[in-house]
Parts: C-alpha cells; sequence; structure tokens
C-alpha cells in the first residue's frame, strides 16, 4: 500500500512536473528565470508574458484560426462519419463488406505516403483558387482552409468509430419506424443519432484534439501569415524568440489550453473513448 | 415477396447515397494520392516547370544519398529505444494504476495530462526544461552534485532527448488502453493460479501477459507506425541537428518537397519509408502472433 502510493506520487510528479515548472516560468519576472539554483515560487506574479504573448505575435488570430479549423474538422467528421457509419452497420448493400475493407486497410497506410499527392490534389481541384477545369493555372485549395478540412472530413477512423456504435444498438426501431412511414434519412437524424451521443461526444473530443494540435499539414498548406494555427505561431514564435522563455511558455500553455478544459469537462468520455476504440480497434 | 425486394432496393439507394460524401473524400484525398505517389516517385516534379517522367533516376540517386540513409538510421535507432520502452512503460503503469485505491483517479490524470498536448506545445515546455544552465532538468540534477548536459546541443544527448519528451508524451494513452485491456482478463484465472501457488510474476507472465497480447499487438503497431514518422518533435527541439542526428526521413522527405521543391524525389523518399513501415508493422505482426498462448 505505502509502497504503491510512493510508487505512483512519484511518478505522476515526474509527469505533472512540465506543466508546473512552465505555469511558474510565465507567471515569473524575467529577471527571476534565469536564476541559479533554481527559484521555485516566483518573487512577484506577473502576466507580462501572457500579454507579450498576444501582442508581440499575432496569438489571437492564430487561436481563432486553430478553432475555426479544429471546429469544423469535428462538425464534418461527426456529420459524414456517423451518416455512413450508419449506412455500413444498418444497411444492406452489396458493396457494403468490399467497401468497409478498403476503408479499413487504408488507415494502415502511413500518411506520409499521401502527403504530397495531397498536395498536387489539392493545387489541381478543379475551378478552385483560379484553376480551370483541368484543374491548371492558380493555386486551387493550397493556402485556403478547406485544404485543410477537406482531406480530414471523413476519416476511416470516423466511420470506424462510428460503425462499431451503430453496430451495438437493435434494429427492430428501424422496422418499427419504416411501418409507420419513416424516410430513411429521418430514420437515421431522428432515432438513431441521438443514441449514439456518448460515441459522437467520444469521437468529437478525439477529433477536436487532433486538429487543434496538427502541426505538418496546416504547415505545408498555408502560407499566408494570417493564416497560420497556433502551433504553426507557437512554432515560429518559440524559434524566434530563442532566449525570451516566459512569453514562450505563456504561448505553450495557451496553445494546451482548450484541450484541458476540454478534457476536464469531458473526462468521463475521454478515457471511454481511448478504451473503447482501443480494445476494438 | 415483391415489396420486400422493393425495400431492399430502396435501402441499398439511401445507403449508397450516406456513403457517398465520405467515399468521394476517400477517393480524392487517399486512393488517388496513394497511386499517385508511386507514379510521382517516377518523374521529376517541382511544382513550377512542367512534370516529366525520370524512370529510376530519383531511385537510383536515393540509393547513393547517404543523408537520406543516415535519416533512416536515427529514426530506426529511436524506434529501437522508444517502442519497447514505451511498451514496458505503458504495461506498467497499466498494472499500477488498475487498483482499486484511493486516489486512483487522479493518479491516473496526471499521467494521462501530457497525451492531450500538441507535440510543437510540449517540445517547447521541453526546449525550456532541458535548457542547460536554467533547465529544471538539470537544475534536479544540480541537487544531487551531477552536471547536466546540453540535452539538445550534443550529439550524445539530443536523441536521447527526444525520446524522453516522445514517451512522456505518450506513455499516458497506452496506459488507458493496457487498463481496459487488463480490466478484460476474467478474474478466475488469477484465482485458480494463486490456488496453484503462483506468484505475482508468474502470474504475469503467465496470464497477465498472454492475456494482453491484442493490447500490445495494437500498442506496438501504432507507436511503430508513429515512430518511424517522427516529426514534429524533431522539427520544434533540435531542428534536426546537432549534425544531423536527429534529422528524421519525414524531415528530409519535407524539406526536400517543400523548401527545395524536389516533389518527385521527396516522393520516392517517401515510398520508400512507406514501405519500410509496413515491412516492420508485418514483422510486429508475426511476433506477436508467434508466441503460443498459453492460457
Amino acid at each position: 500500500m505505502a509502497l504503491f502510493y510512493l510508487v505512483s506520487i512519484a511518478i505522476a510528479a515526474v509527469m505533472f512536473l512540465p506543466f508546473l515548472w512552465s505555469l511558474i516560468t510565465s507567471l515569473k519576472p524575467s529577471e527571476d528565470i534565469f536564476t541559479f539554483p533554481i527559484q521555485w515560487i516566483p518573487s512577484k506574479l506577473t502576466l507580462e508574458h501572457y500579454k507579450s504573448a498576444f501582442t508581440t505575435v499575432p496569438f489571437g488570430l492564430y487561436f481563432w484560426n486553430s478553432l475555426v479549423l479544429a471546429v469544423a474538422g469535428v462538425l464534418a467528421n461527426l456529420f459524414f462519419g456517423s451518416l455512413s457509419g450508419y449506412a455500413f452497420a444498418k444497411l444492406p448493400f452489396r458493396l457494403n463488406k468490399p467497401l468497409f475493407r478498403v476503408l479499413l486497410l487504408a488507415m494502415m497506410i502511413p500518411g506520409i505516403v499521401t502527403m504530397i499527392p495531397s498536395f498536387y490534389v489539392l493545387r489541381h481541384i478543379p475551378f478552385a483558387g483560379g484553376n480551370d477545369w483541368l484543374g491548371g493555372g492558380g493555386n486551387g485549395l493550397l493556402n485556403t482552409f478547406w485544404g485543410i478540412i477537406l482531406p480530414g472530413a471523413s476519416g476511416s477512423f470516423a466511420v470506424f468509430f462510428m460503425r462499431q456504435f451503430f453496430l451495438t444498438l437493435p434494429n427492430d426501431m428501424m422496422e418499427m419506424a419504416r411501418i409507420e412511414g419513416c424516410r430513411e434519412f429521418r430514420i437515421f437524424w431522428n432515432i438513431y443519432l441521438p443514441l449514439t451521443k456518448p460515441a459522437l461526444a467520444t469521437l468529437g473530443i478525439f477529433t477536436f484534439q487532433a486538429g487543434w494540435n496538427s502541426f505538418l499539414w496546416p504547415m505545408i498548406v498555408l502560407n499566408d501569415p494570417n493564416k497560420a494555427t497556433i502551433q504553426m505561431g507557437l512554432q515560429a514564435f518559440s524559434y524566434n524568440h530563442q532566449t525570451d522563455f516566459g512569453p514562450m511558455m505563456a504561448g505553450a500553455l495557451i496553445a494546451v489550453f482548450p484541450i484541458l478544459v476540454l478534457f476536464l469537462l469531458l473526462q468521463k468520455y475521454f478515457v471511454q473513448g481511448i478504451a473503447f476504440s482501443g480494445v476494438k480497434g | 415477396m415483391a415489396s420486400a425486394g422493393k425495400l431492399h432496393r430502396h435501402q441499398a439507394r439511401t445507403a449508397y447515397l450516406f456513403i457517398t460524401p465520405t467515399m468521394l473524400l476517400f477517393l480524392i484525398f487517399t486512393v488517388i494520392p496513394v497511386f499517385m505517389a508511386f507514379y510521382l516517385s517516377f518523374t521529376n516534379y517541382d511544382v513550377l516547370s512542367h512534370m516529366d517522367w525520370a524512370g529510376w533516376d530519383n531511385y537510383r540517386r536515393l540509393w547513393q544519398d547517404s543523408l537520406y540513409w543516415l535519416t533512416f538510421k536515427n529514426v530506426l535507432y529511436y524506434s529501437v529505444i522508444f517502442v519497447p520502452l514505451n511498451i514496458l512503460i505503458s504495461i506498467g503503469l497499466g498494472v499500477l494504476m488498475n487498483q482499486r485505491l484511493r486516489g486512483i483517479r487522479l493518479f491516473r490524470t496526471l499521467n494521462y495530462l501530457p497525451t492531450l498536448t500538441s507535440a510543437v506545445a510540449a517540445a517547447t515546455v521541453w526546449v525550456w526544461l532541458l535548457h542547460p544552465e536554467y533547465g529544471l532538468v538539470n537544475g534536479l540534477l544540480s541537487y544531487l552534485g551531477i552536471n547536466g548536459p546540453a540535452w539538445l546541443a550534443q550529439t550524445e544527448t539530443a536523441m536521447m532527448s527526444i525520446i524522453l519528451v516522445t514517451l512522456w508524451q505518450s506513455v499516458g494513452s497506452n496506459m488507458v488502453i493496457y487498463i481496459a485491456g487488463l480490466q478484460g482478463i476474467p478474474d478466475y484465472l488469477y484465482e485458480s493460479a494463486k490456488l496453484d501457488g503462483a506468484n505475482a510474476f508468474q502470474r504475469f507472465r503467465y496470464i497477465t501477459w498472454p492475456q494482453l497480447r491484442p493490447t500490445t499487438f495494437l500498442v506496438s503497431t501504432m507507436s511503430i507506425i508513429g515512430a518511424l514518422q517522427l516529426f514534429d518533435q524533431a522539427f520544434v527541439l533540435t531542428q534536426g541537428g546537432p549534425g544531423n542526428v536527429t534529422k528524421t526521413p519525414v524531415y528530409l522527405i519535407y524539406q526536400q518537397g517543400f523548401n527545395q521543391l524536389q516533389m518527385g524525389y521527396a516522393s520516392a523518399q517517401a515510398f520508400v519509408l512507406a514501405i519500410a513501415i509496413l515491412v516492420f508493422s508485418f514483422i510486429n505482426m508475426r511476433l506477436n502472433k508467434s508466441e503460443e498462448p498459453v492460457v
């Protein structure tokens, strides 16, 4: 018992210390940051680093851009993922199994393979960004938010995850509704979808986290500094301000903040979701 | 039954309608790119000028590109240390955190927190923690009278630092997967083993470990796929340095493709890396199957 607590506390301390240390650093006056040995308690608390994080770099704008992208990603995945997940789980059609297998197989493909060709495809989307109908001439969807949203709008994982959940729901509600003359979309939307709220919540959290935290793909697609995401901003910011650790820590904490809030609000779903997708995936 | 057939057709039509958006996006952003990756790797595509067929040129060049193989060696070195440690630590945490004791939820939460952070934010924080003079890590070491190294700036410790940071960030979610796996093991197995006089280590070796094989397979496959595509942390923590020791294939592909616009060549690099990832996942699959189930 005592040993268990000793070990657990030690591990938890190691895991939590980086958060605590960046929080302390972000609240210290600049002259306290570079002291040796370590100064655990700041001589006074100050928010100057948070202020300078927002004024030296357009951090508020980056925050907003990331929020738009992440929320769009969540809505698209919840809608398209559950729509297809429902079809694969509940509706009989000839290509059901083969198409689903192909989707599953695609989850095994490492992201690096599709990176360059996806860039090519985005650039050559017809009629977008000054392109002609053959996809030539302009920049396509590069440097637009669509270039981030569309490739991830209905991920294989979302479809798979929702399908697994729909499979656990009984079929007789569907049959009842059909006898009553209910249209197929309404059966999905009004009867089955409301029952998947826990799954939607879990998937929503995952998608938000992935969208908010993604770095490489936005960096490739977006060139306009006004469209930069918070992760790109944070990186550029830490690169340009190598020695300015106060604002850097403030920025890092701001970049983590929305996920932490989401986690604290929806902790139950978070853990369930990982367990569910982990074990059955 | 004519009406049943009609209903069936109607449902099938609805189903196709429902999956159309997904399949369309899947076609445009997965199926086409996968085939195109192969095609592009045989061209000299550079975004700006006309794309020409280059035959095996890219692969010939790749074969002699020592930097590319260096990045491969780096990421293999990283994976060989990271993947087993990741599994050992998460399984350890899973067993430790699978008890019914007071405060367990708080401990689990604290272990899980790092997983929520973005790679960029985590790496940014660790740049400061690993600061040679004023960083927390060396500060704590100095309490023990140890003069810590310049973690990210020395060739000997740079990759170790990345391993440390990525482990800190990934063991939490794997712990949760392992806890779920552990809770799926039926109690009677342990009870009968206890009756047979098995000690704690034997119970772990002959019950827990084999019963967790599907979980371990999942966790190890995911970590191999992730590890061989290491990018974010290497980009933020060390910018591939010092002396290229932390430069990874994805990093090189990014530079080659998007900074130097040699997309054809970068595609060949990506294609070879993808095959390596599939090969390692496959080896992992065989390894996980080969051990005979004991229970």
